[in-house]
């Protein structure tokens, strides 16, 4: 009785682990800054957010998304509504994605990612710049872009086998 | 061609209106929600301030408490750091205080003077009311460097309030909610402080570079700012105080040419002083 309840919670956790992974990331802005290396960040929100909307988990809702995005601009000091605005283009583009892919590859998926974070950021920075006045450092979004690009190669192959985990247990 | 553009219209409209088993929104729902909440943080409407100092309290103490690992890693990895350089610094420090020590004296004759010159002539004097505050969440972003602290409006904090790190001035107050506050960091881009710059008491406006340092900017062609002048705030537009230490100008270093070194080590403030200056007449 007791060990099917331990299964249960664990199983439960398993599922919503990229949601809880996401917010975590917003409240922590999980990106070692700290570190301090010169134009070295990324975005972490924006893989999860990718990948799991290309694969389709249900756990990770549009809702969920919407509402880690207003977080997110809290934590940041940004208008509320762009960073949730940035993730549901993202989701979007994901989407699209997957409805037009016959056989999923890692490497399409990869190129497609650049693609999609660079007309996000375009678009966060636009709205930034254009209607709310506030300055950005270019080189820096471009680090950002360049790292979460590169970083995203790494965790979508930790994903995988995450949800090769997932399916094998079967939650 | 026809027939691809038909697949195209069907995957997007797949991808925005439909929505999944699981999900109770669909996607152009909510992308026009934001769009929608984007306007009105743009009009600025009293209902959305509300709405935005909520949310505030509530994300501001749950990311205090999400980042409390993270801040121990990075507590750790400067501990480290520190433990490397601390028979260097010490050198440095033990010529400095030499230095300190003989300049001690003559600045307490020179401030004592400088009071009852500005007596004499009618000249302002600033009452100042200080709050210390602790350092909610550091979050050091590459596009915004603010910090979050733990007083608000119910401590009397207002926007615009200095923020200072001891004696040094790291920030000024942007946003106020009720029990927090965000305080722009000097280092941010879109920080521009009028200053004083030392010897030759040339006047201009300290702008931060989005890194951990700063820059002049406005400045008349001909003036020519000498290596290590001292910036301090003017008090040009009655915000701060005149005479509040910043940093120091530095002609050329390795990575840049003139650059403004902060006194104040911004990546690790855990304890603020915020600051409001009255002009008192005499």
């Amino acid at each position: 009785m007791s060990s099917k309840f331990i299964n249960t919670i664990g199983n439960t956790f398993l599922l919503y682990l990229p949601l809880l992974l996401l917010f975590i990331s917003v409240f922590n802005e999980f990106d070692f800054n700290y570190l301090n290396y010169k134009y070295f960040s990324f975005n972490f929100p924006f893989i999860l957010i990718f990948y799991w909307s290309l694969k389709r988990i249900e756990t990770l809702g549009y809702g969920f998304i919407f509402i880690a995005g207003m977080f997110n601009d809290a934590v940041l000091g940004f208008p509320i509504g762009i960073s949730s605005l940035t993730y549901l283009i993202i989701c979007g583009f994901a989407a699209y994605l997957r409805n037009i892919t016959l056989r999923p590859s890692l490497t399409k998926d990869w190129l497609y990612f650049l693609f999609t974070i660079s007309v996000a950021n375009s678009i966060n920075y636009f709205l930034l710049i254009l209607f709310f006045s506030i300055d950005v450092n270019y080189y820096e979004i471009l680090g950002n872009i360049i790292f979460t690009f590169l970083f995203y190669y790494i965790f979508a192959n930790i994903f995988d086998i995450y949800r090769k985990i997932l399916l094998r247990i079967k939650v | 061609m026809a027939a691809s553009r038909d697949d195209f219209i069907i995957a997007i409209r797949s991808a925005f209106l439909k929505k999944g088993n699981k999900q109770r929104f669909s996607l152009i729902g909510l992308i026009f929600f934001s769009i929608g909440l984007l306007i009105l943080s743009k009009i600025n409407l009293p209902i959305t301030n509300y709405l935005n100092i909520a949310l505030n309290e509530i994300v501001y103490r749950s990311s205090f408490i999400i980042s409390i690992p993270e801040k121990k890693i990075q507590n750790f990895s400067n501990t480290i750091n520190n433990h490397y350089s601390v028979y260097n610094d010490y050198l440095i420090v033990k010529e400095n205080l030499k230095i300190l020590q003989s300049k001690k004296y003559e600045t307490q004759f020179l401030e004592e003077e400088n009071k009852r010159l500005k007596k004499t002539i009618n000249e302002y004097i600033y009452n100042s009311e200080e709050l210390v505050a602790k350092v909610l969440i550091d979050k050091n972003s590459p596009f915004l460097k603010s910090i979050i602290v733990n007083k608000g409006s119910k401590d009397n904090i207002k926007l615009g309030m200095a923020v200072l790190d001891g004696t040094y001035l790291v920030g000024k107050i942007v946003e106020v909610n009720y029990s927090t506050s965000r305080a722009l960091l000097v280092s941010d881009l879109n920080s521009k402080i009028p200053v004083g710059i030392e010897p030759g008491n040339i006047q201009s406006i300290l702008s931060g570079t989005g890194k951990q340092n700063g820059k002049i900017e406005y400045l008349e062609t001909d003036i020519i700012i000498q290596d290590k002048s001292i910036i301090y705030t003017s008090g040009s537009g009655g915000l701060f105080k005149p005479g509040i230490p910043i940093g120091i100008y530095l002609k050329e270093t390795e990575e840049n040419y003139e650059i403004v070194n902060f006194f104040s080590k911004l990546s690790q403030l855990t304890f603020v002083k915020l600051v409001s200056f009255e002009e008192e007449n005499n």
